[in-house]
This record gives structure tokens, sequence and C-alpha cells, in this order.
């Protein structure tokens, strides 16, 4: 017997899969970032379908931000501005495809011959008010250290990003050493070299401004 | 829908996950890899809780942990990519190979 729960659930999780594998596969990082939006909100829905609708609804709120925001570095961190130049950001191709394979067999191994306990939700039971009774009752400290997690994560990545290091320059402060007085203070095979990396198939990248062999740290902060 | 069917999809979503995080040579396309792996255990917790939990509402709270690792995962690791790009200009992982023997 084929319901109305197991079609949408089909077309969701065939959704999910497919957009989940468009975002490694499309040409343009904006495109991926949408796409994974995609593969989130269709889990989302299978969440509702599964009667977690708090969790489905609020993951597809969380997400809708999330992406906004991701989207935000994709822009910074583009390889393929405006999509002008063929981009090919893969490495390793053959034993990524093949480890993900291997992970998803492991788990599907697991989903076909595991023999689990069979009780299911009763679906005439008010999850949600389950769940908030849950959150500020028997679960409160988990729930109140996740708040305090997150908000050490906001002064963790404002203190990582910033560009004033504790020692002055952030440049300054979070590099290493030169090995001899006023010599380049990286090391002599970790400069960025622009031919090596045109060699790793990065046909994409502007090259300009980021020879920074010669640049000095007052122009690079302009820069960025 | 029931366990197994919820799980095979959550299996699809971690291993294109892997590969994803495995392949992608920006870091930032790397993260989305991590982020698809987390979407499938979203989706393999949420269906354990719905077919093998009784109900109790323990295993949403097991939901809400996972999406809030989610959100810290990307918030750092957006701060540390800023702050190995300030570093080193490197965006991509081929760009710190220091540490490599």
């Amino acid at each position: 017997m084929i319901g109305t729960i197991d079609v949408a659930f089909v077309v969701f999780s065939v959704a999910a899969v497919a957009s989940g594998c468009g975002v490694f596969r499309v040409d343009s990082m904006i495109r991926a970032t949408y796409l994974l939006l995609a593969s989130f909100l269709n889990v989302g829905a299978i969440l509702v379908l599964l009667l977690a609708e708090y969790l489905g609804v609020a993951l597809l709120f969380m997400m809708t931000a999330e992406m906004i925001v991701m989207g935000l570095f994709m822009v910074m961190f583009m390889m393929n501005p405006a999509g002008l130049n063929p981009m090919n950001m893969v490495h390793q191709p053959r034993f990524a495809a093949a480890a993900g394979v291997v992970a998803a067999a492991g788990v599907a191994v697991v989903a076909v011959f595991a023999d689990f306990p069979d009780a299911p939700v009763d679906a005439e039971s008010d999850t949600i008010r389950e769940l908030g009774i849950e959150l500020l009752g028997g679960s409160m400290l988990v729930f109140e250290s996740i708040g305090v997690t997150l908000m050490a994560t906001m002064v963790c990545s404002v203190i990582l990003s910033s560009a004033t290091g504790r020692f002055g320059d952030g440049y300054e402060g979070s590099v290493a050493p030169a090995l001899e007085p006023g010599g380049d203070h990286r090391p002599a095979d970790d400069l960025y070299d622009p031919d090596a990396a045109m060699g790793h198939s990065m046909h994409g990248m502007d090259m300009g401004g980021m020879d920074h062999g010669e640049m000095d740290h007052g122009e690079m902060e302009h820069d960025s | 829908m029931n366990l197994m069917t919820v799980l095979l999809v959550a299996a699809a979503l971690i291993g294109v996950g892997v590969w994803g995080a495995l392949a992608q040579q920006t870091f930032v396309m790397l993260m989305m890899g991590i982020e698809m792996m987390l979407n499938g255990v979203i989706l393999a917790v949420a269906g354990f809780w719905a077919f093998t939990g009784a109900g109790l509402p323990k295993g949403q709270v097991l939901v809400i942990i996972t999406m809030a690792v989610m959100a810290i995962e990307l918030a750092i690791g957006f701060a540390l990519v800023t702050a190995v790009y300030r570093a080193r200009q490197a965006d991509m992982t081929e760009g710190i190979g220091s540490l490599k023997g």
C-alpha cells in the first residue's frame, strides 16, 4: 500500500540527494550554495513527514539564513567570478568518489541488515509540546549548554577573524617569525607560487595582486 | 517510508558529503561537504527517533545538538578560513602544505 506520505518521501529524498550531488558538480560556488540549501530544505520536509515538525521547520529557517551567509563567503572566496572562466576545482577525484561510495555503503549495510527495535512515534501525540517541555525540563542543561557554546563560538570567530591580533597587526601576530633577521617570515617552500598553482588546474584564479612575495604587509591590509 | 529507507537516504547524503569534502580544493567547498554529511546525520537521527524511540522527546534533543554542531562548525570554519587567508593568502588546501611531511 503506497500512500501520499510515501510518494512525498520518495520525491523529497530524490530531490535531496540529487541537489546534494549537484553541489559538487556545478561550475559556480553560488549555485553550489543554493543547491546545498535545496538539499537541506528537502531534508527538512522529510523531517516534517517523520512527525518532527518543529525540527523540520527549524532546519528550514536555520539553513536558509546559514546559506545566505555562506553565499557571502562564496563570493569572497570565489574561484570563478561571474562564471567567465571554466572551473575545475577538484583534486584526487577518484579517491574521493571511492571514499564516498564506501562511506555510503557502510551506512547502507547497517540500514539494511541491522535489527532495530520497532517503536514508532504515536501519530496522535503532540511532539512539539513534548519537545518544548523536554527542552525546558529534563534536558534544560543540554539546551542551555548549546546556548553558551554558541555564545563562545561567536566570541571565538570574531577573535579568529579579527584583523588586529594580540600583538598588534594581525599579520604580525599570527605568522611564524623569520628564520634570519630581516627575512621573509614564511618558509621558502611555503611561499605562494602562482605558476605552481596554475599547474593544479586553477584556471579560474585571479593572480593579480596575489604575488605577495614582494608585497609588504601595509599594502596587503589595504587589499583585504 | 520506514527506518530502512530513511537510513538509505541518509547513507546517500553522507556518501555525497564524504566525496565532496575529499574532492574539493577550496576550504569553503570542503566545509559544504561537511555540512552535507551532517545533513545526512540529522536525517538518520530523526529517522531513529521516529521509528525506534517510541516518541521520546530526547531523540529530538539529539537533532537539536546536531544542528548546533553544524552552526558552530560553519562559524568557526569561516573564521579559520579568514585567518588562514590573512596569514598565508591561501584559500585552497594545497596552499598550506607546510605541515606535510
